[in-house]
C-alpha cells in the first residue's frame, strides 16, 4: 500500500514537472462551468454544424433566389417573394391538406389499433410474449423494404392484397387499383402505415398500462366498479399521457413522411398523394428552385414545431392532473 | 531542426511523387457516364477499339434512368470529377452549357475537321447546340433516338384476329398511320383472348417522377399540333401550348390510357412497358427506338415482334429521344477525353457503332443505301429522325419538365379537371419560371 502511494506520488510529481507552470496554473484555475462548457463544447459544436448553421443558412436562402444548380449565376434577394409566393400557391395548400389527412387517418388507426392491441397484450394470456414479438416485426423492418414489399402486394394483377379482397368481397382482383386509384391510393399509404407503426404506438400505450398500479384496480373493485367503469375512470387516463406521448412521436415522424410515399405511390397518381415532403424534395432537388424551397422547408418546420408546442404543453396539463 | 526539416521534405517528397503516380494513371483513363440500357452495353464494346488504339483504359459510369437525370445532374452540380465524357439529355444543354458545365467544342471541331454537316441536321440541332440552331456546339450527336412503337407482328398477321377486326371495323388490321387507327386497334385488342390469355391494348409512358408521362403524351401532342411558342424564341405560348389541337392530342392520349391500357398502368414507363410487351400482355408497346435492336434479338419475342413509327394526325411528329457526347469541363484528362471524341466522330467508328445497336447519325450511316433495309427498324428511324419535335432544353429545364409532368398525371392518370385547364395551367406554371429567368 505504502509502495503504490509513493509511486502514484512520484507519477503526480513527474506529471506536474512535464505540465507547463503556466497550464497547470490554468487548468487549477478553472471553474465548474468553465469544465462542464469543456465537455460539452464538442457535443455544441457539431450541433451548430450539423442543425444551426444549415437552418440559418436555410432562413438567409429562402429570401434569395439561389439555385444549386446555377452556381454562376447572380443571388439576388427577393425579400418575402418566396413566403407570399408560397402560402398564396393553390398546390402547396393541398399538399399541406393531403398531409393533414394522412397525419390525421393514420395516428388515428394507429391509436386506436395501438392501444386494443396494447390493452389484449396486457391480460397476459398465454403465449402473449410471443405475439408481442410477432406484432412488433413490422416495426423492425426497413421503410425502403416495407415500401417495395407492398408494392407488390397492391400490384393489381398479381399482389396477394388484391386477392385477398377477391376472397372476401368477390370483387375481380384486377378490377381495383390501390397505388392507381384517385380514391384508394391515399388509403393504401394509410394501411402500410398502420401496418408498419401500430406496434410502435402498442409499445408505447403498453408502457403506460404496465405503469398503473395494481392497488388502483383493487380498490375500483373493492368499490365495486365495473369492467367498464376501470376502463374508462382508470385505464384511460392514467394511459392518457402515453397515448398522447405516442400520438405526438407519430404525428411528427407522419408529418414528415416521405420515404414509404415516394416508393409506394411517389405522390401519384397525379398530385393525389403529393404531401409537403415530396412536393418540397421536388421543388428543391428535381426544379432545383432552392431559395423557394429553403422557404418551404421553413414553412413546415415553423408549423411542425409551433404544433408540437401546443401540444407539449397540452400533454404537460394532462400528466399533471 | 535540420532533422524536422529532412522528414518534412521526405513527406513531401512522398506525397508529390504518391500525386503524380495518381494523375499520371487518371491520364490514361477515363470515365464515362451515362444511363444504364442496352445502347450503353453496345458502347462499351465499341471503345473497346479506343483503347487498343490509345492504351487509355475505358471506365464506365452507367445510371438507370429513372435516377439517371437526378445523379448526373447532382453530380455537374457539385463540381464533381466523376465523368469525363458524358452522354447527356438533349435537354440538358442549355443548363450546362451555360453554366459551364460543358466544353464548347467549336475550336476543337475546326482543328480536327470535324464537321457537324457531316451528322443528320436534326440530331445537331437537338444534340449539339445551345442556343437552339446556332452553330455553338457543345456535344457529337452520339446516340440517335425517338420514341416509336413496337406490335405483335404475329396477332396481327393472324387471320382470324385480322378477320374478326374486318368485320367489326372495316379496317385491314395493319400497323396505325394515325393516332385514330391506333386507338381503334388498341380497343380491339384491349381484354381480348389471344392464344388462351387475356391481353390489352397497349403499353404507353405513364411515369410521374422523371419524365414519362411528358414524353408519352407529347407522341400524341405533336401530331395533333401542339407546339411550345407561337414565334420561335419568343416565349409566346399562348395559343400554342393550350392550342385546339394540343387540347385534342392531350385527349387522345388520356382516352388511349383509360380505354386500353394494362390493369395497375399508373406509374409506368420504358421499364414496365418492355415487361408488358415481352410477357405478351399488349399487343403494341410505346418504346424508344433505342430498344429496338435488343427486342430485334429478343428470343422469345423477337421474331414475332414489328415496328412502326409514332403514327401522324394533322401533321407527322415523333418524340426526339438519344443524346449527344460531351466533354465534362472539370475533367482531369481533357486531352484524352477530346480524343475519344474525335474517335468517335470517325465515320468507320460511327458505321460499327450502328452495327453494334448504337443509333449513329453520321450521313456516313443513314445515307448508306443499303441502311433502311440494315434492321427491321432502321427505315421507320429515318423517318423518324426527320419528323423529331423536343421539349424545352432551357436552363430551367428540369422546373419546366416537372410541371408538366404534374399537370399531364393530374389531368390523364387522376382524372383531374379537363385537358384545356391542364395546359391553362401549363402555362401558367411556365410563365413564373420564364419570369424568374428573366426572359418574360
Amino acid at each position: 500500500m505504502n509502495n503504490d502511494t509513493g509511486m502514484i506520488d512520484r507519477a503526480a510529481t513527474m506529471a506536474a514537472k512535464a505540465t507547463p507552470p503556466r497550464l497547470v496554473r490554468r487548468v487549477r484555475g478553472l471553474s465548474d462551468k468553465a469544465i462542464a462548457w469543456l465537455f460539452i463544447a464538442p457535443t455544441m459544436l457539431l450541433l451548430l454544424v450539423i442543425n444551426i448553421f444549415p437552418l440559418i443558412w436555410t432562413i438567409q436562402l429562402s429570401f434569395t433566389n439561389y439555385r444549386a444548380n446555377r452556381p454562376n449565376a447572380e443571388v439576388v434577394n427577393v425579400g418575402l417573394r418566396n413566403y407570399e409566393r408560397l402560402l398564396t400557391d393553390p398546390d402547396v395548400w393541398i399538399a399541406m391538406q393531403t398531409t393533414a389527412q394522412f397525419v390525421f387517418w393514420s395516428i388515428l388507426l394507429q391509436t386506436v389499433i395501438g392501444f386494443t392491441l396494447a390493452y389484449l397484450i396486457d391480460r397476459k394470456f398465454r403465449g402473449h410474449a410471443f405475439w408481442t414479438t410477432v406484432i412488433l416485426i413490422p416495426m423492425m423492418l426497413s421503410p425502403a423494404v416495407v415500401g417495395n414489399f407492398w408494392r407488390f402486394l397492391y400490384q393489381p394483377q398479381i399482389g396477394l392484397f388484391n386477392y385477398i379482397v377477391s376472397f372476401f368481397t368477390g370483387i375481380e382482383p384486377s378490377s381495383f387499383e390501390m397505388l392507381g386509384s384517385v380514391s384508394l391510393a391515399p388509403w393504401s399509404i394509410v394501411i402500410v402505415d398502420t401496418w408498419m407503426w401500430t406496434p410502435y404506438v402498442m409499445l408505447i400505450c403498453l408502457a403506460g398500462l404496465r405503469s398503473i398500479p395494481d392497488y388502483i384496480y383493487e380498490a375500483a373493485e373493492v368499490d365495486r366498479a365495473s369492467p367498464w367503469r376501470q376502463f374508462w375512470s382508470i385505464t384511460v387516463p392514467m394511459a392518457l399521457p402515453f397515448i398522447m406521448l405516442a400520438v405526438l412521436f407519430r404525428g411528427i415522424e407522419n408529418f414528415k413522411m416521405f420515404d414509404m410515399v415516394n416508393l409506394l405511390t411517389g405522390g401519384g397518381p397525379g398530385s393525389i398523394t403529393e404531401v409537403a415532403s415530396i412536393t418540397l424534395k421536388r421543388q428543391a432537388f428535381e426544379a432545383w428552385r432552392t431559395g423557394p424551397s429553403s422557404a418551404f422547408a421553413i414553412i413546415l418546420f415553423v408549423a411542425v414545431f409551433g404544433l408540437a408546442n401546443i401540444y407539449v404543453k397540452a400533454l404537460n396539463r394532462v400528466k399533471q392532473r | 531542426m535540420q532533422c524536422l526539416n529532412k522528414i518534412a521534405l521526405g513527406v513531401s517528397a512522398a506525397a508529390l511523387m504518391a500525386a503524380a503516380s495518381m494523375t499520371s494513371a487518371k491520364a490514361n483513363e477515363l470515365t464515362l457516364c451515362w444511363a444504364a440500357w442496352d445502347p450503353a452495353n453496345a458502347l462499351v464494346e465499341l471503345s473497346k477499339d479506343f483503347e487498343t488504339k490509345t492504351g487509355t483504359k475505358m471506365n464506365f459510369e452507367f445510371v438507370p434512368w429513372p435516377n439517371f437525370a437526378d445523379r448526373i445532374l447532382n453530380e455537374l452540380n457539385a463540381g464533381g470529377k466523376l465523368c469525363d465524357l458524358l452522354i447527356g439529355d438533349s435537354q440538358w444543354l442549355g443548363g450546362s452549357a451555360e453554366n459551364g458545365y460543358y466544353v464548347k467544342l467549336n475550336d476543337f471541331f475546326d482543328k480536327e475537321g470535324i464537321s457537324m454537316d457531316d451528322f443528320a441536321a436534326a440530331a445537331v440541332n437537338a444534340y449539339s447546340t445551345w442556343p437552339k440552331g446556332t452553330p455553338n456546339y457543345w456535344a457529337l450527336p452520339a446516340m440517335g433516338d425517338a420514341n416509336g412503337w413496337f406490335y405483335r407482328k404475329d396477332w396481327f398477321e393472324d387471320p382470324a384476329i385480322m378477320a374478326d377486326y374486318k368485320t367489326k371495323t372495316g379496317a385491314d388490321l395493319a400497323p396505325p398511320k394515325t393516332w385514330d387507327e391506333l386507338k381503334q386497334i388498341a380497343e380491339f385488342f384491349q381484354g381480348r383472348e389471344v392464344n388462351g390469355q387475356t391481353v390489352y391494348g397497349a403499353a404507353i409512358f405513364t411515369e410521374r417522377a422523371s419524365e414519362g408521362i411528358t414524353m408519352g403524351a407529347t407522341s400524341a401532342m405533336y401530331p395533333y399540333g401542339f407546339k411550345y411558342e407561337m414565334t420561335p424564341g419568343a416565349y409566346d405560348m399562348e395559343g400554342a401550348v393550350n392550342s385546339e389541337g394540343a387540347v385534342a392530342g392531350l385527349e387522345m392520349y388520356k382516352a388511349l390510357y383509360k380505354c386500353c391500357t394494362p390493369p395497375g398502368y399508373t406509374d409506368s414507363y420504358m421499364g414496365e412497358g418492355l415487361d408488358a410487351f415481352k410477357s405478351g400482355q399488349v399487343a403494341m408497346m410505346m418504346n424508344w427506338f433505342a430498344f429496338m435492336p435488343g427486342m430485334a434479338k429478343d428470343e422469345k419475342v423477337g421474331s414475332v415482334t414489328g415496328f412502326f413509327v409514332n403514327p401522324g394526325q394533322t401533321i407527322a411528329a415523333s418524340t426526339l429521344g438519344g443524346q449527344g457526347i460531351s466533354v465534362v469541363a472539370n475533367t482531369d484528362n481533357m486531352d484524352g477525353a477530346l480524343a475519344y471524341i474525335k474517335w468517335f466522330a470517325d465515320p468507320e467508328i460511327q458505321k460499327k457503332w450502328w452495327a453494334l445497336g448504337g443509333y449513329a447519325v453520321h450521313n456516313a450511316v443513314l445515307n448508306d443505301p443499303a441502311f433502311p433495309s440494315s434492321q427491321p427498324f432502321a427505315g421507320d428511324f429515318l423517318v423518324a429522325m426527320n419528323q423529331v419535335q423536343d421539349f424545352w432544353q432551357e436552363p430551367s429545364y428540369a422546373s419546366l419538365l416537372q410541371a408538366m409532368q404534374k399537370r399531364l398525371h393530374d389531368y390523364v392518370v387522376a382524372d383531374q379537371g379537363t385537358a384545356k385547364e391542364a395546359l391553362d395551367n401549363l402555362i401558367a406554371d411556365w410563365t413564373v419560371i420564364f419570369e424568374d429567368d428573366g426572359k418574360l
